[in-house]
């Protein structure tokens, strides 16, 4: 049974919303959402499925401040702590299951809120082995980046026209907060945050939220004339031991790319998608991400990348959008945001920045340091 | 239970054991939040300095929404009007505190408890203080009335309010 | 829709401190659940992590740092959480990952490491708090435990004797429990009355303590089931949850309405219609007396303000005519939050599978519901399994 998306809410990223309180720019998404799904939630509605981590808020136990701005009062409704696409993916099995004929998903960040993010992204780190060595988490990222550019054979200049491409394409997105005309000489340039990870390497942070309204197969052709289909979606984590890591390469995505193409049959990821939405919280997590999902040959990525592949004109338009590093780090609620952003492209509702064309997608995401946890999402209209 | 099992993985240890024998490692995190009020609550304390509580209407469902909220919970749609209630009321419920937030005894108790405020629709309340009560006076259903700082002391805090009294005879 | 049985249980001992970590409680939580069904990790499509707030164990994205211990390496891995209601949960969402047709054989490892909050857990007790509303009364988290019960007990007269006898029968039927941290053969009423008062009603005794501790369940499809043989599948029956308002303040707290609709999706999808009747035993969650009285009502297995008659007249009793928490209950074993899965639907599993030992109910028992409870005052999970 298929399950599609039928409704879309994403409030504009901006870096800080100071008049929005965390269940107002909710209750704004989830307004979006349920308009354009043309739905009542307190009546049509079934299930409910934030994706939020307590230590993101700042609350102890954050499912507590969640239902009334979504209309779940009284509903079943839960949290996920995770990414946007794991719980996305919790909805689609709630309706596979039985449970749900019409669930709403939801993630947002006011990390604006939050006054000490690296902090924060710190104490996700091991207690015993990573903690007491101290120091920007950002070293992680550093690491990675020098293995991943050695073993590629991409250099820094590969990764800052990724910045540029992204931040250049956030420019004409009207839900983006961090648009701006950049040159390679510029990222080349910006503060090294840990060598080679430069200070525009890094996504800048930003506030928004993001709700979609799925629909069991029935309902969604009721729902929506041209319902976008959830084709496959895969989850999955890597050992969360830096020590042992494989820092090259992303397993994970690798291995929730596998789920989801098998379901979606896929086949030749490289000639079936017209775009794709992949995490680039840093500049070289789209080339690396791009390989583990088959969308790139190992090897040949620096490349494709020299040939304008991946640009908004190319022949595989990689984060249209403008990528976390255009639109902004938006953290759990990254991944929801790119299949929102990928289902607006196949409705033909992209704006500016509309691929022709378009009638599969990908989206893909990554928790962020220091996890090696991503999900992936095919999707498509018509048959 | 299962008589395949015969022991029970865990090894307990002592207070004395944890603190002084197994190795441990501190971490502080660094943890740092302000949040944006918002609209309706930034509004509810500009109006606790003021000495006054205030209120949002939905028209739909016709309820005086305390706290007050830029939106409807029960019709999901955006509250119509802010509305002032009275700062009156009634205990729906309350308790006699001896510990303190850290779970420490205390000697003096704190009477705490939840107000459904007049004005507002039935039932919609406030967590906060009881005083001039005693454990044989206090009692669900006791008419019950703001005591506020001084103006000059107020912040815009629920704090405004020391704590809710009796009420007096002739009041409300 | 697939059929979804549980066919392994594991579970820790429950202690306020525990040697080992929470990778190390999760592994062995696991292990045993695996062992159990006769399984290894590489049987397993997909694992379930189900924890409550992070600040416990001190790691922000916690899922994440524990999953090599909850067999999650490599494969499709999530955490949920629901507060307290996770130990009902994160089963129910095993329970999905199965019944939609994704995965054939799923673990499901809940686990809390309580000790590691200095200097006491309570503490982050401090943060469950609105920031505006709450907070500045700097609460402790009994207020609203006592605030709830207060309620309940003046809405229906009930006895306060009546609710300690529900500690006392937890705690002593946790004596059969072998991961028990609280039981006590000896427990009475008046021990109980004598105990410190917290928050008035609330005393010491009536409260469960904070614990560490680790419990697993494997839930796998009925394929799996009859081609791998499994004896003694204990099958689900119905799940439901249900989420009320975050203004608590604004709610009548006398009765558990959320609870009562969780409970009814629940029983619509068992065919359940009166479950006093059509139910054999339960375990209601329980980390305050009251709310083993207050959750039976929010079930439906009494009528508003009766549960305290049933406890008074021994219904309730492992031997009785509608066996409560026959585990112990958080009460009597101990309660590591998300981790009392072990407790609540590992007891259920047990139990219809007979292999509860010493806490085995002595008549023929077929139908079993259990709920857990989080959040503020507002959410809760439900169970429905059958043998």
């Amino acid at each position: 049974m298929r399950v599609g998306i039928v409704g879309v809410g994403v409030v504009p990223f901006r870096p800080a919303t100071p008049e929005y309180s965390w269940k107002e720019i909710m209750y704004e998404a989830a307004s979006r959402a349920y308009a354009d799904a043309d739905i009542n939630p307190r009546e049509e509605v079934d299930s409910f499925i934030t994706c939020a981590e307590d230590y993101w808020e700042g609350f102890g136990i954050f499912d507590e401040f969640t239902p009334d701005q979504l209309g779940a009062v009284l509903r079943p409704a839960c949290t996920v702590t995770g990414d946007g696409i794991q719980g996305l993916a919790q909805g689609v099995l709630q309706i596979r299951a039985g449970l749900a004929d019409v669930v709403a998903v939801e993630a947002h960040s006011k990390i604006s809120d939050l006054l000490t993010y690296e902090g924060v992204v710190r104490h996700a780190m091991d207690p015993i082995w990573n903690k007491p060595l101290g120091g920007s988490p950002y070293y992680l990222a550093g690491l990675e980046m020098d293995a991943y550019l050695r073993a590629a054979k991409l250099s820094e200049r590969d990764c800052a026209a990724i910045v540029t491409k992204n931040r250049q394409n956030a420019r004409t997105n009207e839900r983006a907060a961090h648009g701006v005309k950049l040159d390679v000489e510029d990222v080349l340039a910006s503060p090294p945050i840990s060598t080679p990870l430069k200070e525009l390497d890094v996504a800048p942070l930003a506030d928004t939220a993001v709700v979609l309204v799925l629909a069991a197969e029935a309902r969604a052709k009721k729902l929506a004339s041209d319902p976008v289909w959830i084709r496959g979606v895969g989850w999955n984590s890597d050992s969360p031991w830096l020590e042992t890591r494989e820092w090259a390469e992303a397993k994970y995505l690798e291995n929730a790319a596998k789920m989801a193409y098998s379901e979606a049959k896929v086949r030749s990821p490289t000639s079936e998608f017209q775009l794709a939405e992949v995490d680039d919280k840093f500049s070289y997590k789209e080339p690396q991400h791009l390989e583990a999902l088959g969308l790139s040959k190992k090897g040949s990525t620096a490349k494709a990348i020299r040939a304008g592949t991946f640009e908004l004109g190319g022949d595989l338009p990689v984060n249209a959008s403008g990528g976390s590093l255009g639109c902004g780090n938006v953290i759990e609620a990254s991944g929801l945001h790119r299949v929102a952003e990928v289902a607006l492209q196949l409705r033909g509702h992209a704006g500016r920045n509309q691929i022709d064309g378009a009638r599969t997608g990908l989206a893909a995401s990554w928790r962020g340091l220091p996890t090696a946890t991503g999900a992936v999402a095919v999707l498509g209209v018509g048959r | 239970m299962s008589e395949k099992v015969k022991t029970w993985p865990g090894v307990e240890l002592s207070a004395k054991e944890f603190y002084g024998k197994v190795t441990s490692v501190k971490f502080r995190p660094e943890a740092k939040f302000s949040w944006s009020a918002g609209e309706a609550m930034s509004r509810f304390l500009m109006e606790l300095k003021e000495g006054r509580l205030i209120a949002r209407t939905c028209r739909k469902c016709k309820r005086i929404l305390f706290p007050p909220r830029m939106f409807c919970e029960e019709c999901f749609r955006p509250t119509d009007a802010w509305t002032y209630v009275k700062d009156t009321g009634t205990i729906e419920t309350y308790s006699i505190s001896y510990i303190d937030l850290d779970a420490k005894r205390i000697t003096d108790p704190v009477y705490v408890g939840v107000v459904s405020v007049d004005g507002a629709s039935p039932k919609m309340g406030l967590m906060h203080f009881f005083g001039g009560v005693t454990p044989e006076t206090i009692r669900i259903g006791m008419r019950v009335k703001a005591v506020w700082k001084p103006p000059a002391q107020r912040e815009g805090s629920v704090l405004d309010i020391v704590h809710w009294r009796p009420l007096k005879e002739g009041e409300g | 829709m697939r059929k979804v049985a549980c066919i392994g249980a594991g579970m820790t001992l429950f202690r306020r401190r525990l040697l080992e970590t929470g990778k190390e409680m999760c592994w062995e939580a696991a292990r045993m659940a695996l062992d159990s069904a006769g399984l290894t990790i590489d049987d397993v499509d997909a694992v379930v992590f189900g924890s409550a707030p992070d600040a416990f164990d001190g790691i922000h994205m916690k899922g994440e740092n524990l999953l090599d211990g909850c067999g999650g390496v490599g494969k499709p891995y999530v955490r949920v959480f629901t507060g307290g209601g996770t130990a009902v949960f994160s089963p129910i969402a095993g329970y999905w990952h199965v019944a939609s047709g994704a995965f054939d054989c799923v673990l499901v490892v809940n686990e809390e490491k309580m000790s590691s909050c200095q200097p006491h857990p309570q503490s982050v007790f401090g943060h469950i708090w609105d920031p505006i509303l709450d907070r500045p009364l700097k609460p402790n988290l009994v207020w609203i435990f006592a605030m709830e019960m207060n309620r309940y007990m003046t809405v229906h007269k009930v006895r306060y004797e009546d609710v300690a006898a529900v500690a006392v029968k937890n705690k002593r039927n946790a004596v059969a429990h072998p991961c028990a941290q609280l039981a006590d053969p000896n427990i009475t009423v008046d021990d109980v009355k004598n105990s410190e008062m917290m928050a008035w009603p609330v005393r010491r005794l009536d409260i469960s303590p904070p614990s560490d501790g680790a419990s697993a369940l494997v839930i796998a499809s009925e394929d799996f089931v009859r081609k791998r043989k499994v004896e003694s599948p204990v099958w689900f029956s119905g799940v439901g949850w249900c989420i009320d308002t975050t203004m608590w303040t604004d709610r009548d707290l006398y009765f558990p309405e959320y609870l009562a609709r969780a409970a009814k999706m629940a029983y619509k999808q068992a065919r359940i219609d009166d479950p006093r009747k059509q139910i054999d035993f339960a375990e209601p969650y329980d980390p305050f007396d009251y709310k083993e009285l207050h959750h039976m009502e929010g079930l439906g297995l009494c009528k508003k303000g009766e549960a305290p008659v049933l406890t008074r007249e021994g219904v309730t009793q492992r031997d009785g005519d509608l066996p409560t928490c026959p585990s112990g209950g958080l009460l009597g074993v101990g309660n590591p939050i998300a981790a009392t899965m072990g407790i609540k639907v590992g007891e259920l599993y047990w139990q219809l599978s007979g292999q509860a030992g010493k806490r085995q109910i002595p008549h023929e028992i077929h139908t079993g519901v259990t709920n857990a409870w989080g959040d503020l005052m507002q959410f809760s999970s439900v169970v429905v399994m059958r043998a």
